[in-house]
Parts: C-alpha cells; sequence; structure tokens
C-alpha cells in the first residue's frame, strides 16, 4: 500500500518540476505565449486545462479496453473536446469578460498538444487512478508555468497583478511585454534559467557522488 | 612552438600574419566616434554625456558578468563592448531616462550578442537590437526628443533623465520633432545645412553629418570597414528618392535631405558595416547595401514611422547568412557547377 502511495505522488509530482510541461517538455506554447499577457488570463486558462486534462485523462483511462488502437487518436480528441466544449460554456457563463478575451484559445485547447500527449503517453496505458494523478501533475505544472509568465508579464507590461496597481501613478510600462515578442522573449528568459538551475544541479550531484565515492 | 626558428611548421594555411586584431579594430571605432561623441554632448549638454556613460556602463557590466571566468578580462580589454555601449549610446534620445540607457546596454549584449554565444556569433547588429527593445519597450520616451540646448543649457540635466527606475517623469522643457518628423508630418523640411552641421533635435550621435562622413573616412583609410557597404547604401538611398522626387517633388524627400537626415549616416558607417553581422563576399556587400538603401526609403516614406534605417539594417542582417551562401564565388577550376 505504501509503495502505491509512493507510486501516485511520483506521479504527480513529476509534472510540476522534472517533467514540468512547459519549461522541460516545451509543450503547449500556444496558450503560453497567446494568454498569458495577464495574470488572471493565464490563471483561467490553466485552471480550464486542468479541468479538461484530468476530465479527458480520467475518461480514457477508463475507456482504454474499448477504443480501438486504430482510431485512438480520434477518440482521445472527441473526448477532450467534450470537456473543452463544458469549460468553453462554464466560462462563458461565469467570466464572460475573461471568456472574450481569451477568445479562440479556449477552443483551442484541444489542439493543445500537452492533453492530446499525456493521454497518448499515459493515460491510455495506465490505470485510472495514476492517470488522474498524473494529469493533475502536468497540469498543475501548466499552470504553475502559465501563472509565472502572466504574472512577469502583467507586471512589468502593466505594473499591476490582477488589475492592482503595484507601482503608483508613474510607473513607466513595459509595452514589448504585453505583445507577443514580450511571451517570446519571456519564455525564453525563464527556460534559459531553468536550464541553467537544472545543469548547475547536475553538476553537484556529480560533484557530491565523486566526493563520496573517493571517500568510500 | 618557437616561432622565429620553427623547425617544423604545423600551423594552419593563413601563415601571414596581419597586425590587425579585434582590439584595433575596435580601438579604431572609437577614436572614429570621439568628434561625433563630443558634437552630441556640445549640441545636447550634460544629459547626453550621462545617457551615454549609463548606456556603455549597462554594457560593460553585462560583459563583465555573462563571460566566462577565464575569459573575464579579455572580453571586457577588447572594447567590443564599450563600441556597443557608445554606438547604442548615440542612437539614443538625449531626455532619455538614465534607467532605461542602462536597460538597453544590458539588453544590447545580453540579447544581442552573449545569448549567440559572444563575439564573432550574433546574427544581428548588438547596438540595434538594443535600440529597436528600448523602442518597443518604451515607445514614448524613446521619441520624446529635446531641442539642441543653447550655452546656459550645457549644464542642465533633463529631470525625465534622472527619473527613478521603472518610473517616468512629465518631460519638463520643450520637445521638438527631428527633421524626418517635421517633414513627415508637417511637410516641414529643414535646411540642409542644419542637418550637415547637426544643429537639430534627434538622436545624440545622429545629427552631425559632416563629423559621421569624418569618421567613416578614418575609418576606411584604416581599412576597418568595408566600403561597399556604405557606397551602395547611399547609393541606393539617393537614386530611389532622386526617382520618387521626380514623381511628385512635395511629397517625397529631395536625395540630399534623405541622406543626412535622420540615423541613416551613423547606421551605414557604423552599423551596417558591423564586420559580423555583413556580408564577407564583395557582392553580397552590394546586395546587402542596396537591401538596406531600398528598405530605408521604404519605411521612411510609406511606413507609419519617421524612421526605419534601424528596420532597415535588423532585417538585412537576418538575411545576411543567406546572401553569404549564394554569393560564394565558385571554387577555382570547378567551373560554373554549383556544390
Amino acid at each position: 500500500m505504501a509503495k502505491d502511495q509512493n507510486q501516485n505522488y511520483e506521479e504527480f509530482v513529476k509534472g510540476l518540476w522534472r517533467d514540468n510541461p512547459v519549461f522541460v517538455q516545451v509543450l503547449g506554447m500556444c496558450p503560453m505565449l497567446a494568454v498569458t499577457n495577464s495574470a488572471i488570463n493565464a490563471l483561467t486558462m490553466g485552471l480550464a486545462t486542468f479541468f479538461v486534462l484530468v476530465g479527458s485523462s480520467f475518461l480514457v483511462s477508463s475507456l482504454k479496453q474499448f477504443i480501438p488502437k486504430q482510431v485512438r487518436i480520434s477518440s482521445f480528441i472527441i473526448i477532450i473536446a467534450t470537456f473543452v466544449t463544458v469549460i468553453d460554456y462554464t466560462l462563458l457563463a461565469l467570466m464572460p469578460k475573461v471568456h472574450k478575451e481569451l477568445g479562440a484559445f479556449i477552443p483551442l485547447i484541444v489542439a493543445n498538444c500537452m492533453i492530446l500527449g499525456r493521454q497518448e503517453a499515459f493515460a491510455s496505458r495506465n490505470t485510472v487512478k495514476l492517470a488522474v494523478m498524473d494529469a493533475m501533475g502536468m497540469a498543475s505544472g501548466f499552470m504553475i508555468a502559465l501563472f509565472t509568465l502572466g504574472a512577469i508579464r502583467e507586471i512589468l507590461g502593466d505594473g499591476a497583478l490582477f488589475g492592482v496597481k503595484l507601482f503608483g501613478d508613474n510607473f513607466e510600462p513595459w509595452i514589448i511585454m504585453i505583445l507577443p515578442p514580450g511571451g517570446f522573449l519571456t519564455l525564453g528568459l525563464i527556460l534559459l534559467c531553468f536550464n541553467w538551475f537544472t545543469v548547475r544541479k547536475q553538476q553537484f550531484l556529480e560533484k557530491v557522488a565523486a566526493a563520496e565515492r573517493s571517500g568510500a | 612552438m618557437n616561432a622565429k626558428d620553427p623547425e617544423l611548421l604545423l600551423e594552419h594555411a593563413p601563415l601571414l600574419q596581419q597586425g590587425m586584431s579585434t582590439p584595433q579594430a575596435m580601438r579604431d571605432v572609437i577614436y572614429s566616434l570621439v568628434p561625433v561623441t563630443l558634437a552630441g554632448i556640445w549640441f545636447f549638454g550634460l544629459s547626453a554625456l550621462l545617457v551615454l556613460v549609463v548606456s556603455i556602463l549597462g554594457a560593460m557590466l553585462t560583459e563583465w558578468v555573462f563571460s566566462s571566468a577565464e575569459n573575464k578580462t579579455e572580453s571586457l580589454w577588447d572594447a567590443s563592448a564599450l563600441v556597443t555601449g557608445l554606438l547604442l549610446g548615440l542612437t539614443l534620445p538625449p531626455g532619455l531616462p538614465l534607467w532605461m540607457a542602462f536597460l538597453g546596454g544590458v539588453v544590447a549584449i545580453g540579447f544581442g550578442k552573449i545569448i549567440w554565444g559572444g563575439l564573432g556569433n550574433n546574427l544581428f547588429n548588438p547596438a540595434l537590437v538594443g535600440r529597436a527593445f528600448l523602442l518597443a519597450t518604451f515607445p514614448i520616451a524613446m521619441t520624446t526628443w529635446n531641442p539642441v540646448s543653447d550655452v546656459d543649457g550645457f549644464f542642465m540635466v533633463h529631470a525625465t533623465n534622472l527619473a527613478l527606475p521603472f518610473m517616468h517623469v512629465e518631460p519638463d522643457a520643450m520637445t521638438s520633432a527631428t527633421p524626418l518628423g517635421l517633414f513627415k508630418f508637417e511637410q516641414e523640411a529643414t535646411p540642409i545645412i542644419n542637418l550637415f552641421l547637426g544643429n537639430t533635435s534627434g538622436s545624440l550621435g545622429e545629427t552631425s553629418g559632416l563629423l559621421l562622413l569624418l569618421g567613416g573616412l578614418y575609418l576606411w583609410w584604416r581599412r576597418d570597414l568595408d566600403w561597399r557597404i556604405p557606397a551602395s547604401i547611399l547609393l541606393t538611398v539617393v537614386v530611389f528618392s532622386g526617382i520618387l522626387g521626380l514623381f511628385d517633388a512635395e511629397r517625397f524627400p529631395t536625395p540630399l535631405f534623405s541622406l543626412f537626415s535622420g540615423g541613416l549616416l551613423l547606421g551605414t558607417i557604423y552599423m551596417a558595416t558591423d564586420p559580423v553581422t555583413s556580408p564577407i563576399t564583395p557582392k553580397g556587400a552590394w546586395i546587402f547595401g542596396c537591401g538596406i538603401g531600398c528598405l530605408v526609403v521604404l519605411i521612411r516614406v510609406w511606413g507609419g514611422l519617421p524612421e526605419g534605417v534601424m528596420y532597415a539594417i535588423l532585417l538585412m542582417n537576418a538575411a545576411t547568412p543567406l546572401i553569404n551562401r549564394y554569393t560564394q564565388p565558385t571554387v577555382f577550376g570547378r567551373g560554373k557547377e554549383r556544390s
């Protein structure tokens, strides 16, 4: 039982950092770059993706015995599209303003390769429980990445976070940050830091291992 | 190996050593920029000096922070960061907040050079990358031009210069449009003699055509620049705007005005000729120059902005690898067949 728990935890955590869908796998770039011009948009998109990914992973994993191998991709897409439609109308009813800003990118969650990738690589091969844990981890990782990018871009581009002004009236907005180039630049810099950190960590671990070997 | 009395030569093909090195070339560029820099300070006062110093500081600090430990002093001493910072400073308006000038220097070296792998690997001219970033980020501050200061105003620092980081200050003094802006939006031509001497508002170092040409001549005499690039750019601009002038002399600027207004000379002599980001073949240099000239006139006449030299050069920088590839001379003895 303990081992089982451990595996669940492992599947959840890997999406947050080690296999982060954005920073490591570089998937789902379209929403990543397009809707992260403010923190609220980014967070909404993250939550919508969370719902779609967890829902479709659950369904795909439950139905994996019934889906013929030849038509699995289209079946996955139909399942994903179902959840996207649900979240599309939910957002339209609950947050019409944000829905309008996100525009075409809510329906485009269907085309997010991160979601389809999880179905193909994980949900269709694992138990329901593991699939849901994996989906939750991946979606949370995606949400963290979206929010980081959205927060940085909103703070620099507008001097605000969630619409609350942080720096007073004389703040000089960085116009580029709310435009598409700002998305590319910020994402590139975050990836740079992420890779730098990973390499550093690896070097450190190797050093420790070498020291341990020579010590023993 | 003892180079004076070698028993066996184990070196690569260029056995003839030339005295020219990167620090040497960079020093030449700095010498040739001295008159332009002094003129900028003379025309725009202490503010100009501050902007220049801060943008150089930003560039050199970034270079120092990001170069590898064994390379730190060497990469600073080859003065390429100094040249980048200075060139960037010369393209900025004199009233720019100092923190923006610093940021420009950081971006110029960081995004323009270091991220590509350091000196010699960059695709775009670093100084122009810094300026393009600033223009896209702070469009208002980057297009607020101060008029030429008089003798009393020499020691006056603009209040806008001293804005705190991330903040801005409302422009204190009168602002005035550049000659190109005047021409484009108010159909008002500036006398050529003012453009020639530099007695107009504009970026720090772009106003004085005479001194820029002198600097260019010095560089050409020292063989630090490929004369084909400036020649082809200026020729294209003159011919293109001359042809346009035939259609409607009222609407289109005269060739002489096109030549001496805006950043054309500064960009042509110092940025387009950057040996890293311009084609290496003679034929390629002509194509490169003609492309820049055409783009400059096109952007100035039909674009939304009054000035387009920066974008023209950056666009042609992007085309440089392609130009190099298609203008490769055929290897001797191979005939016309291409690999």
